[in-house]
């Protein structure tokens, strides 16, 4: 789903495009720009992206490219469902 | 009285729309006063398909198109411009009419199809485990709505909490 225009590319921060040919660097590196899609050079790489609090570990399938890192890792606890017993 | 007079009339002139099919003008001209004729729902059992299963009934063909599942407002639309067809009402369209848009019909992906393909978009997302995808799994908007109030679509019918409002503060 191409949202931006076609010219302009993908956009990718400025260090991971810098990693685009050099796959073993990228390999369990920390990820904190969650803005930056995921282009298919970064293929068949784990990746840990940062979710606010800790690192999320993803490994980089041919589906996930075209997305963005910080679409796989969630930034909000789930609120347990039918548990608000503390409060009162 | 209009009515006794248009009643033996209408089906006259409907005969003569169907014959001059090819040519659109007179066709235009001719059928106008037709489809102001007053309805008798008795009179119409028979219902066109179009598109498969779909089945409108006596109203005009731009809006009984819309009950295809994938056809809209502005795709009903776009196919009478795109077949320079006038807007008739639908029993009154002859069988050539039908099949034509038969054809038009079935070039837009539609009904089964459709609804396949969307749920092969979703279950991809959910499979790779996206925010999207997980939206979809735990029912709620997918589009950064807020879920406060409302999301009543997604979410279903209200579930009262038990006891949420009795405990005093």
């Amino acid at each position: 789903m191409p949202r931006r225009s076609l010219w302009k590319g993908s956009f990718v921060d400025a260090f991971l495009a810098e990693l685009k040919n050099k796959k073993d660097v990228l390999a369990n590196k920390k990820i904190w720009s969650r803005r930056s899609s995921i282009l298919p050079e970064f293929l068949n790489t784990t990746v840990r992206i940062y979710n606010g609090r800790n690192f999320v570990r993803c490994k980089v399938t041919e589906e996930k490219v075209g997305h963005k890192f910080g679409e796989f890792a969630i930034t909000r606890k789930r609120r347990p469902f039918g548990a608000p017993k503390g409060k009162k | 009285m209009v009515q006794t007079l248009a009643m033996p009339v209408a089906p006259a002139l409907s005969v003569i729309c169907n014959g001059h099919n090819n040519n659109l003008l007179t066709n235009a001209s001719l059928s106008f006063p037709v489809s102001k004729q007053p309805q008798y729902p008795s009179l119409s059992i028979q219902c066109a398909r179009v598109g498969g299963v779909e089945i409108p009934n006596n109203k005009r063909i731009e809006y009984s198109l819309q009950y295809i599942h994938g056809v809209g407002r502005t795709r009903a639309r776009q196919i009478l411009v795109d077949l320079k067809m006038e807007n008739k009402i639908t029993k009154d369209m002859s069988e050539e009419e039908l099949i034509t848009i038969r054809d038009e019909v079935s070039k837009y992906m539609i009904e089964g199809d459709l609804r396949r393909f969307n749920a092969l978009a979703i279950r991809r997302l959910k499979e790779i485990q996206c925010y999207r995808g997980i939206r979809h799994i735990q029912g709620l908007p997918c589009r950064g709505q807020h879920t406060k109030n409302n999301c009543r679509t997604l979410k279903g019918k209200r579930v009262a909490i038990a006891g949420k409002k009795k405990a005093p503060r």
